[in-house]
This record gives structure tokens, C-alpha cells and sequence, in this order.
């Protein structure tokens, strides 16, 4: 075995192996070589590998005890077991082994490998030596044991017959005294018999005083339990006249017993214990219990409805009520605790009676139940108008604990359902109060703002700006929201023992508090804020155009922020989790941008009217035709400019600026430049010539097909510039149909372009487009020299100087 | 499809006034006034070929003044009423104002006319027009006619005319005018070349009331006559004079026309200066039965249909005239009831099954020829499924009801 062998699995060997070894080497030799078998060259494939090892082992056992040493041979074991080459392999060919030596070892290595060879060899016999000699030691001892064994179970063989010859005399014995004392044992039970039944007899004939003296000593328990005893004697040996006369008085007794009982039952004063205790003996005295039952019942109901009494003296007009929290602690713990009592005694004393027992009770329960939630309710309608919300969650939670218990006994009255009811309405009707209070509050911060409108100004003074309020108004709404849901929010906190009810979980979050309350509120919010389109402003603006355009921005406010914001934090106070759909954010906030849009436009609308009834009633009452040459700006025109300027302020207090075309920086005077010069001639000049009478027209036809057409009320945009724009193009366009209506004359026109001018040096600052300003005052001057059968126009110098002088 | 597509008729003047030949049945005619200050006047008479698509047009002048209102007799076809600005020159303002010489002597140099009064007159074509001819419009645009006068509708206590109207079913011989605050009745007599005033009423009240606008009802055997003046619409008993109805601010502004439904003797519609159009009950004045707002700016104008009282067209400062089906408050709210023995009865099923659509009211058509302010629309009185709108460049636009709708109604 060389080192350099590469089928030895291990330098050193455990003791087994050279055994093993040896006899592969027999077992190979006796089968032969097998042919072809190469070093390293395993015959098996990888599949079969797990098993074979096992199998290697056993072979390997089998072959150390010398077992079927053909079979093992056969099967080969392990990866390399077919390995002639292998010293421990069962197919060891010491031929091949050699030959494969000698042919790849040098002398030297051979040389090596035969002295390590002869070295383990004589290892192995001086191993083996050893084990035989151990072996052989454990035989010997082995052999002297069993014979020690041998000789002890022969002695023992001998006691044992000894003693089953004794036994069997010890039995002949005991069957003889058996029979000697037969008969007078039988004697002996039979006194016994007797003297049992004469003591049966006994407290028969003393029954019927020791009743009496039960009855008279009150003992009635003890009475019952004796005549209990012994009814069934009685009765069945009734037809004995001494038997009869004792079943005779029992009964007379027994009846007066159940009479005293009745009595003490009727008397009721004692407490429900003792009422069911004489219950309880007078079932056992066999009176019937239907009866019992109801009067039981009957008893009870006095003892509750005079709780009930009390209650109601309490909710009475007259005396002051106590809180809502004492009022339920008392309806507990009187009515409710008593309801507990009685149900948990009959229960227990009726329980033979069946189902038809539990419905009575139940009805029972039910109709005084009944009764006790309509005074509830009652007293929690009282405080449907007052704000302790946490007082009056509180008295809900006394009122919906203590039910839970005779909920228990008496499932079947359906109290604690009944109870979770009232809590929802109560809880619903909360929501609907908090509702309207929010709805109170818009409108009363709506009043505010009005107040604060209509107040006159302090001269110098100014009162709290646009801004101000509309803080002011926002921020009084979300602490009312905040506090109302704070309010609301008692409903489902842990502690309160309603609040893991499915609706508390369920739908009062989401249908309830979001729905109901937040999104009904943006809602009716909104609403409110629409009818102040609608209606009064139509006729002659009954809402000062500054809330309009408050409400609007509110909206709008809401719109961008604050919904998101209100419904998320009620989303995260209330963690809506259930299935029913709820609004989303998007649609109210779209519903919040349309309100504000709606507002923003009639609050242009209603500006432009005011500008535009002055720009035509200044039209329509001149007289155009004889008004002197123009020295200054009409007054109404300053009017126009100083109100819009004011408009503009007022807007650019709550909207942003907005975008406006690019403008070139010297607008006033490219303004100018339309009504004198290069245009003017283009438009006006033909008209003063009679021999073209349809050059105007066309000229001003082809202008306006270049020019885009003007959408005068046109929904507007959330800015200041579109805002204004929008006033703008109102009143400029009624400027041009009420000029438009008139005649002028060569003064009356120079007016005209006197004012339009002025109109043009201050409103292009306020639109979006100046063309359009633009636009509308050229066809307005136009539209006025059309309207003039005389028209020269003032030089346009000459009308810059007016304008600026003015 | 080519029929509907719009006629398009441009006049050289600026122009207001519109109104059908109403006495003329067969053939679909308008009149149309200008107004121009420095030229003569003109009354367009337009002739629509509806075969061939084409107009003709007859002018005739008009040198009264500019006219601000014009209407067709319901007897005559050749005479009509306008209402025009007179101009004159009335120096003794200027004397009663005491204004200096030299001021008098600029004014004359610069302006014949300081004054102008609104007056009304009857005229008559000449005849050969009253049917129209159909010359080639060359021709008659050379040679243009003068209108005959009838008769003026003058009284010196009243100026400022604001509209003329002929009682509708009559024989021509009662006009009613509204000169600013006062409701004038008049009898023409012996041929119409004399204008008798027959009864007047005024109205009363603070500042300056002034009618608008005014419409004589068809029906009640012609004796109720509707009118505006600022935000409110009057009732009046042509009989008495007296005010039977009246609904205060009917529009937030103004109100600028007003028209009765020809089918359903309480119903009216008015227009505004609110960009709305109502439709009212006279029977219930707080509350109109519907409202409108397709327009972006005042409305001018209401005209219901002759014949078929759904149709309803309105005329805007925003250029656009609109074509509204008003089904729910027509007289025919379930669609044309065939009640004709002669339909076969297929047709007659269809009729039913057509008139069980559930029919809702809606803009039939938005149409945007005009650039200007349309001041005027009409239907023709020939042709009840053609209409005419005038804008102010003097741009006439004539128009079909589109036939889709025109079938479903007759059908």
C-alpha cells in the first residue's frame, strides 16, 4: 500500500480495515479478475452512487463476519469496489496489482512499497492476535454463568411445589368455616333490614310535627327538603289508613307552608334574592310553575317600572335635569341592573321551562326594554342641542356597557342591538347637528364680511382689507371644521365600548363623518356661495361685488389646498376603511373651482354693469348734436378710470397679476398714433368724400375680418388682468352700441375721440391685450364719426394737451 | 347641401331696419331701411328667388331721413310705415340758450342740423314694385323710385318715435306708435293719406320713461298690444288704453324686444341687455316659464315663428344670430299632431312613433355670417322655414331652417 496508490483512501487505517482488506483480497482471487478494469475506470454510473455506498458498508460487515462471502463478492461496493487495484476492495487482483506496480513504480518506490507492505502485514497478524485472545477470555466467562444458572433453576423448580400443596390445604380450610357461619349471617341482614325501614317509619310519624316546627321556626328550606323526602313513601303506601292519616296532615301543613310562602312572595318587599328563594321552594313544593313564572315576572316588572318612574321624574320639565352622564349611570345601574337580576333568577329557576320559558322572558325584556330606551332617547333629544360632545359620548358608553350584560342573558330580546340603534341615531343625528352648525357658521362668517363691507370707512382710516377678511373667513371655517370633527371623533375613540361596532368602524367614518359632514359641507358651501349668483344680484346687486369676489377666491383657495387638506386629515382621523365609494377629491375640487369660476364672472359681470350704466347714461342724456367744442374730458370718463383703477385694487388684493402680452414700453403713445395718423387716414379719410360712399364700410369689413371676434361676456380666467379685461370689454362694448344710437356733431364726435382717448392713456394698463382696448375704442370712434353728418376730426394734438391737461 | 347654404346681400349703407312684406304671401320679400346721415336714404326691397337661389332688389328712396324702424302693412302690400330721424335746423335753440354770435355763426358754418327728431310715417311704393319687379337689379338700382307719402304720424306733443306697429289681422287701418313715454292709437282713413289719432295713454313715473319697443298680440281679437321701456314689460287694452299687465324687471337691463307666440295667445318672448332671452306667461308675471343664454352680448331681437312657434330666431351684438327649438313650450309640445284624415296610415304611424321621441328644447343652429351687430332678424312671411338677419354694416343674411328639422316637424 503506497502512498502514492491513489485508490487508498487514508494513510492509516482504522483496526477493521486490513480484516476487510484481507478478505477483498480473498473474495477478488476467488472471483477472478475481472477483465478490462482499469485504475479509476468505476463501472457504475453516478446514478447509483448513494446506494452503493450504503451497500459498501454492509458489504464491507458481511465480509468482516465472513457471511455469505459469495454474495458480497457479487456486488460490487463503492465507487472503486471492482478495483483490482484497490488493497481494500472486495475485487483486490493481486495480479493486476502487481503487474500495475511493476509497471509504473521505479525500484526504489517498489523497494518502498514492499517494506511498507511486510510492515503492515505484520501489523495486521499482531492485531488480530489480540482480538482472538479477547474473544476467547469473554467465551470462557460466558459458559461458566450459564452453568451457575443451571444448577439455581433446579432448586427453585423444587420450593414451588412446596408451596401449591399448602395453598391447596389453606383452601380446603376456608370452605369449611364458610359453611359452619352461613345462617347466621343471613340473620344479621335481615335486622339490619329492619331496623332501617323502622327508622323510615320513624320520621314518617314524626313528619308532620317536625314540619309544624319547621313551618313555625320559618325554616321553610328545611320543611321542603323533608316533605320532599317524603312524598313518594306517602304516596305509595296510601291505601294504609296509618299512613294515610300522616299523608293527611303533611298535606294540610304543606299547604299552609306554600300559603306562608306565597305570602312572603306576594309581600314582595324582601329583595329579589328572597323572592327567588320562596320561588325556588315553591317549585320544589310542585305548585305550578307557568303560574309561578308569571306572577315571578309580574313582580319583577313592579319593581322596574317603578324604576322606570324614576327615571321619568327625572326627564320631567319641571325638576332641572340632571346631566345626560347621571341620567344614564342611574337608568344602569337601577333599571338595567335590575333587568340583569331578574333575568339571571329566572333564568336559573326556570330553566326546566324550555323555550317557551326564554321567549316569555324575552318578551318581557323586550317590552320593558322598549319602554327604557324611549325615556333614553327621550333624555338624549334634550341634548341633541347642546355642544358637550365628550359628555354626551360618554353617557352613550355608560348606556351601551351596562346593556352589553343582560345582552348576554337575554340574546334573544335583542337589547344590545337595540341599544348599538339608538347610539347610531344618536351619532347620526350628531353628525346633522354638527352639519348645520358648520352651515351657521359659514353664514355667520358671511354676515362678518358683509359688516365689515358695509361699514362706512373711517376717513383716513381704512377698514380690515379684502385679505384680511378673507383670512379671516378661512380660517374661522377650518377651526369650525377642525373642532367638529374633533367633536365627532369621540364617536370612534378605543376606549368608548360602541366604537368597534361595524358602523362605528365602517360607515359612520366614511358615510357619515366624510360624506355627511366634510364633503355635505364643501358642498352646501358651495352652493351657498352659487346663489349668490343667481338670484338677487340680477336685480341691482344686493351682494357687494367685493364678497363675490371674497367668495370666489375662497373657493378657489379651497379649490387648490384646502379640500385635499380637510379630507385628508379627516381620512387620517377617521381611517376610512371600508367599500362604500366615496367623493373623490378631484370632483369637489372641481365643484370648488366651477363655484369660484361662476363667482369670478358674475362679479365681472356685475362690475362691468355698474361702469357700463354710467358710460350710457352719459351717451344717451347728452345732446351730442349742439355740445360745444371739447375743452376738457368729460367727467364720467375720470369717473370710468378711477372706479376700474379701484376694481384693480380691489382684485389685486386677493388674485395674482396675471399674464398680459408683451407690450411695447411707450403704450400710451403708440395708442395715440391709432386715432391720428397713419390708421385714421386709412379708415376715416374716404368718408369725407361723397363719391365713395362704400369705401367705409369696406375698408372697416376688411379690418374686421383680420381682427378676431370679441367674446364679450366671456367666462374669465383666475388673475387680476383677466378679471379686468373682462369689466373692460363689458363696458367698452356698451360704449360702442350706445354711441352707436346716436347722432353727433363735429363737436359731439370731437368729444368722442377726446374721451376715448383719455379711455385709451389709462385702461391699457389693465388688460391682457392692449389691442383690444385697441380695437374696442377705434370702432367706437368710428362708429361715432359714421353717426356724424359732419365730421372733422380734432387734431390730434390738440387732443393729446386736452387729455393730459385733464 | 346647397340650398342651405346662406344668401348673403350686402347693402352701402348701415342699416337697422327689417321687416317681411307682410301682406305679401306668395313671394318671399323684405324691406330693409339704412341709415346714413350724409346720403339719401333708402328702402331696399328685396326680392328672394328661392328656386335660384338669387335676390333682386328694387331701391327706393327715402330722403325723409335715416331709418330706425320700419313695418309692412297686413293689407296692403305697398304700404309700409317707418320711423326716421328728422333733421333740422333749429336756430332758435341756439337764441333761446342766448349763445354768442359768433358761436351761432360757427354752428352754421358747421352744422346744418342741431336737432334731431324721430317722426314716423305711412308711405306707398309705386306700384310696379309692390309685387316686385324682376329686373335685373342693375337697372333698378339706376333708376330708383321715390316713395309716396301717405300720411306723417306726427303730433308736436310727440317726438322720438321709437317703432310703428300695424295691428296684425286687421285691414290696415289701426297703427299703433310709441313716441317716448306715450302709447299712441291711430286710425287711417280714406286710403290711408290721413292719420287720425284715435287714443293715446301715457305712462307715468319717476325720470325719464321712454318705450323701447312695443308688439301688437294676435290674438284676443287684436286688442292687446305689449310694450318695454327699460327693464319692464307692459300689457295694454287697445280698447280702454289701459295697462293690463305688467312685469316689473323682466331682464336685469334693458329690455330691447319683445314678440308674441302666434300659436299661444298668453305666451311671450322678450330679449335684453342681459344676453338672456325669456319666455313668459303673461297669466303668471313673477316668474318667466324659460330662459335663455346662448348669446355673449345684448340681444336685439326675438321673432317666434309664424307657423311653427318652437322655432324661435334671436339677433345679438355679439354677430351672431341664433335658431332655438323651444318644444317643451310650444304649441306643439308632442311634435306636429296629425290629425289630417287624408295621411295614409303608414305615415300616420310614423307620425306617432315620431312624436313619442322624448323632444327637448335646444339651439337648432348658431349662425356667424354676420361681423357686425345684428340688429334685425325676420322670418319671411311667404316661407315659414326662411328668415333674414340685418347687421349693421348693412349686411343681409337670408337663411333656411335646416331641413333635418324642417322634416322632422312636418313629419
Amino acid at each position: 500500500m503506497a502512498p502514492g496508490s491513489a485508490s487508498s483512501p487514508s494513510p492509516s487505517f482504522p483496526a477493521s480495515r486490513p480484516w476487510a482488506a484481507v478478505g477483498a483480497m480473498a473474495a477478488a482471487a476467488a472471483a477472478g479478475p475481472s477483465p478490462g478494469s482499469g485504475p479509476g475506470d468505476s463501472p457504475e454510473g453516478p446514478e447509483g452512487e448513494a446506494p452503493e455506498r450504503r451497500r459498501k458498508a454492509h458489504g464491507m460487515l458481511k465480509l468482516y463476519y465472513g457471511l455469505s462471502e459469495g454474495e458480497a463478492a457479487g456486488r460490487p461496493a463503492g465507487p472503486d469496489p471492482l478495483d483490482p487495484t484497490d488493497l481494500n476492495g472486495a475485487h483486490f487482483d493481486p495480479e493486476v496489482y502487481l503487474d500495475k506496480l511493476r509497471r509504473e513504480c521505479p525500484l526504489a518506490q517498489l523497494m518502498d512499497s514492499e517494506t511498507d507492505m511486510v510492515r503492515q502485514i505484520r501489523a495486521l497478524d499482531s492485531d488480530m492476535q489480540t482480538l482472538v485472545y479477547e474473544n476467547y477470555n469473554k467465551f470462557i466467562s460466558a459458559t461458566d454463568t450459564i452453568r451457575k444458572m443451571k444448577n439455581d433453576f433446579r432448586k427453585m423448580e423444587d420450593e414451588m411445589d412446596r408451596l401449591a400443596t399448602n395453598m391447596a390445604v389453606i383452601t380446603d380450610f376456608s370452605a369449611r368455616i364458610s359453611a359452619t357461619l352461613q345462617d347466621r349471617h343471613e340473620r344479621i341482614t335481615k335486622l339490619a333490614g329492619v331496623h332501617a325501614l323502622l327508622r323510615k317509619l320513624q320520621f314518617l310519624f314524626e313528619l308532620p310535627s317536625r314540619l309544624t316546627k319547621c313551618v313555625e321556626l320559618g325554616a321553610y328550606g328545611q320543611a321542603v327538603r323533608y316533605q320532599g323526602r317524603a312524598q313518594a313513601v306517602l304516596q305509595q303506601y296510601q291505601h294504609l289508613p296509618s299512613f294515610r292519616a300522616i299523608q293527611d296532615d303533611c298535606q294540610v301543613i304543606t299547604a299552609r307552608l306554600a300559603q306562608q310562602l306565597r305570602q312572603r312572595f306576594r309581600e314582595g318587599g324582601s329583595g329579589a334574592p328572597e323572592q327567588a328563594e320562596c320561588v325556588e321552594l315553591l317549585l320544589a313544593l310542585g305548585e305550578p310553575a307557568e303560574e309561578l313564572c308569571e306572577e315571578f315576572l309580574a313582580h319583577a316588572r313592579g319593581r322596574l317600572e317603578e324604576e322606570l318612574r324614576s327615571l321619568e321624574a327625572e326627564l320631567g320639565p319641571s325638576p332641572p335635569a340632571p346631566d345626560v352622564l347621571e341620567f344614564t349611570d342611574h337608568g344602569g345601574s337601577g333599571f338595567v341592573g335590575g333587568l340583569c337580576q331578574v333575568a339571571a333568577a329566572y333564568q336559573e329557576l326556570f330553566a326546566a321551562q324550555g323555550p317557551a320559558g326564554a321567549e316569555r322572558l324575552a318578551a318581557f325584556a323586550r317590552e320593558l326594554g322598549s319602554r327604557y330606551f324611549a325615556l333614553v332617547e327621550r333624555r338624549l333629544a334634550q341634548e341633541q342641542g347642546g355642544g358637550d360632545n365628550s359628555l354626551l359620548v360618554r353617557a352613550l358608553d355608560r348606556f351601551h356597557r351596562r346593556l352589553r350584560a343582560p345582552g348576554a342573558l337575554l340574546a334573544a330580546a335583542g337589547l344590545a342591538e337595540a341599544a348599538t340603534e339608538i347610539v347610531e341615531r344618536v351619532a347620526r343625528e350628531r353628525l346633522g347637528h354638527h352639519l348645520q352648525g358648520l352651515r351657521t357658521a359659514f353664514l355667520g362668517c358671511l354676515t362678518d364680511v358683509r359688516q365689515a363691507l358695509a361699514a362706512p370707512r373711517v376717513a383716513g382710516k381704512e377698514g380690515p382689507g379684502l385679505a384680511e377678511l378673507l383670512a379671516n373667513v378661512a380660517s374661522s371655517i377650518l377651526s369650525h371644521i377642525k373642532a367638529s370633527l374633533a367633536a365627532v371623533h369621540l364617536f370612534t375613540a378605543k376606549e368608548v365600548s360602541f366604537s368597534n361596532k361595524p358602523y362605528f368602524r365602517g360607515e359612520f367614518c366614511s358615510q357619515g363623518v366624510r360624506e355627511g359632514l366634510i364633503v355635505g359641507f364643501i358642498r352646501s358651501m358651495c352652493q351657498t356661495a352659487q346663489s349668490f349668483c343667481d338670484s338677487p344680484g340680477e336685480k341691482g346687486g344686493a351682494t357687494p361685488p367685493a364678497l363675490l369676489l371674497l367668495l370666489s377666491r375662497l373657493c378657489l383657495d379651497y379649490e387648490t389646498a384646502t379640500i385635499s387638506y380637510i379630507l385628508t386629515l379627516t381620512d387620517e382621523q377617521f381611517l376610512v376603511q371600508d367599500q362604500f365609494p366615496v367623493t373623490p377629491v378631484s370632483t369637489l375640487c372641481a365643484e370648488a373651482r366651477e363655484t369660484a369660476r361662476r363667482l369670478l364672472t358674475h362679479y365681472v359681470k356685475v362690475q362691468g354693469l355698474v361702469i357700463s350704466q354710467m358710460l350710457r347714461k352719459s351717451v344717451e342724456t347728452r345732446d351730442w348734436l349742439s355740445t360745444l367744442e371739447p375743452r376738457n374730458v368729460r367727467a364720467v370718463m375720470k369717473r370710468v378710470v378711477e372706479d376700474t383703477t379701484a376694481i384693480d385694487v380691489q382684485v389685486g388684493l386677493l388674485y395674482e397679476e396675471g399674464v398680459r402680452k408683451a407690450q411695447s414700453s411707450d403704450s400710451s403713445k403708440r395708442t395715440f398714433s391709432v386715432y391720428s395718423s397713419s390708421r385714421q387716414q386709412g379708415r376715416y379719410a374716404p368718408s369725407y368724400t361723397p363719391s365713395a360712399p362704400m369705401d367705409t364700410n369696406l375698408l372697416s369689413n376688411i379690418q374686421k375680418l383680420f381682427s378676431e371676434r370679441i367674446d364679450v361676456f366671456s367666462p374669465v380666467e383666475f388673475n387680476k388682468v383677466s378679471v379686468l379685461t373682462g369689466i373692460i370689454k363689458i363696458s367698452l362694448k356698451t360704449l360702442l352700441e350706445c354711441v352707436r344710437l346716436r347722432t353727433f356733431g363735429r363737436f359731439g364726435l370731437q368729444q368722442v375721440q377726446v374721451d376715448c382717448h383719455f379711455l385709451q392713456l389709462y385702461l391699457w394698463r389693465f388688460v391682457a391685450d392692449e389691442e383690444l382696448v385697441h380695437l374696442l375704442l377705434d370702432e367706437v370712434v368710428a362708429s361715432a364719426a359714421l353717426r356724424c353728418p359732419d365730421p372733422v376730426p380734432m387734431e390730434p394734438s390738440v387732443v393729446e394737451v386736452i387729455c393730459e391737461r385733464g | 347641401m346647397e340650398d342651405d347654404a346662406p344668401v348673403i346681400y350686402g347693402l352701402e349703407f348701415q342699416a337697422r331696419a327689417l321687416t317681411p312684406q307682410t301682406a305679401e304671401t306668395d313671394a318671399i320679400r323684405f324691406l330693409v331701411g339704412t341709415q346714413s346721415l350724409k346720403y339719401d336714404n333708402q328702402i331696399h326691397i328685396i326680392d328672394f328667388d328661392d328656386e335660384n337661389n338669387i335676390i333682386n332688389k328694387n331701391v327706393l328712396l327715402h330722403q325723409a331721413g335715416e331709418i330706425w324702424h320700419i313695418s309692412a302693412s297686413p293689407a296692403d302690400r305697398g304700404v309700409l310705415a317707418t320711423c326716421y330721424n328728422r333733421t333740422c335746423c333749429c336756430l332758435d335753440s341756439f337764441v333761446a340758450l342766448g349763445k354768442s354770435a359768433a358761436q351761432l355763426l360757427t354752428a352754421l358754418a358747421t352744422s346744418s342740423d342741431s336737432k334731431v327728431l324721430t317722426c314716423a310715417a305711412v308711405w306707398r311704393m309705386p306700384k310696379e314694385l309692390e309685387s316686385g319687379s324682376h329686373e335685373s337689379p342693375d337697372d333698378s338700382s339706376s333708376t330708383a323710385q321715390t316713395l309716396e307719402l301717405l300720411c306723417h304720424l306726427d303730433n308736436t306733443a310727440h317726438s322720438n318715435m321709437a317703432c310703428v306697429v300695424w295691428e296684425p289681422m286687421g285691414d290696415g287701418k289701426k297703427i299703433i306708435s310709441l313716441a317716448d313715454n306715450h302709447i299712441l292709437l291711430w286710425d287711417l282713413q280714406e286710403s290711408s293719406s290721413q292719420a287720425v289719432l284715435a287714443s293715446s295713454a301715457s305712462l307715468e313715473g319717476k325720470g325719464q320713461l321712454k318705450f323701447t319697443s312695443g308688439r301688437w298680440s294676435p290674438h284676443h281679437n287684436c286688442t292687446q298690444v305689449a310694450t318695454a321701456n327699460d327693464t319692464t314689460l307692459r300689457g295694454w287694452d287697445t280698447r280702454s288704453m289701459s295697462q293690463i299687465y305688467c312685469i316689473e324687471s323682466a331682464h336685469g337691463q334693458l329690455v330691447r324686444d319683445l314678440d308674441f307666440n302666434p300659436n299661444k295667445q298668453y305666451y311671450l318672448a322678450s330679449c335684453g341687455d342681459d344676453c338672456k332671452v325669456k319666455f313668459w306667461d303673461t297669466r303668471n308675471v313673477t316668474e318667466p316659464v324659460k330662459t335663455l343664454e346662448e348669446h355673449s352680448h345684448w340681444v336685439w331681437n326675438v321673432r317666434y315663428n309664424h307657423s311653427h312657434d318652437q322655432l324661435v330666431l334671436t339677433g345679438s351684438s355679439d354677430s351672431r344670430v341664433i335658431l332655438s327649438n323651444m318644444v317643451s313650450i310650444s304649441s306643439e309640445p308632442f311634435g306636429h299632431l296629425v290629425d289630417d284624415d287624408d295621411i295614409s296610415d303608414q305615415e300616420d304611424h310614423r307620425s306617432e312613433e315620431k312624436s313619442k321621441e322624448p323632444l327637448q328644447d335646444n339651439v337648432i343652429a348658431t349662425y356667424e355670417e354676420h361681423e357686425d351687430s345684428v340688429y334685425a332678424v325676420d322670418w319671411s312671411s311667404a316661407d315659414p322655414w326662411l328668415f333674414a338677419s340685418l347687421s349693421y354694416d348693412g349686411r343681409l343674411v337670408i337663411n333656411r331652417v335646416p331641413r333635418a328639422l324642417k322634416y322632422h316637424i312636418l313629419l
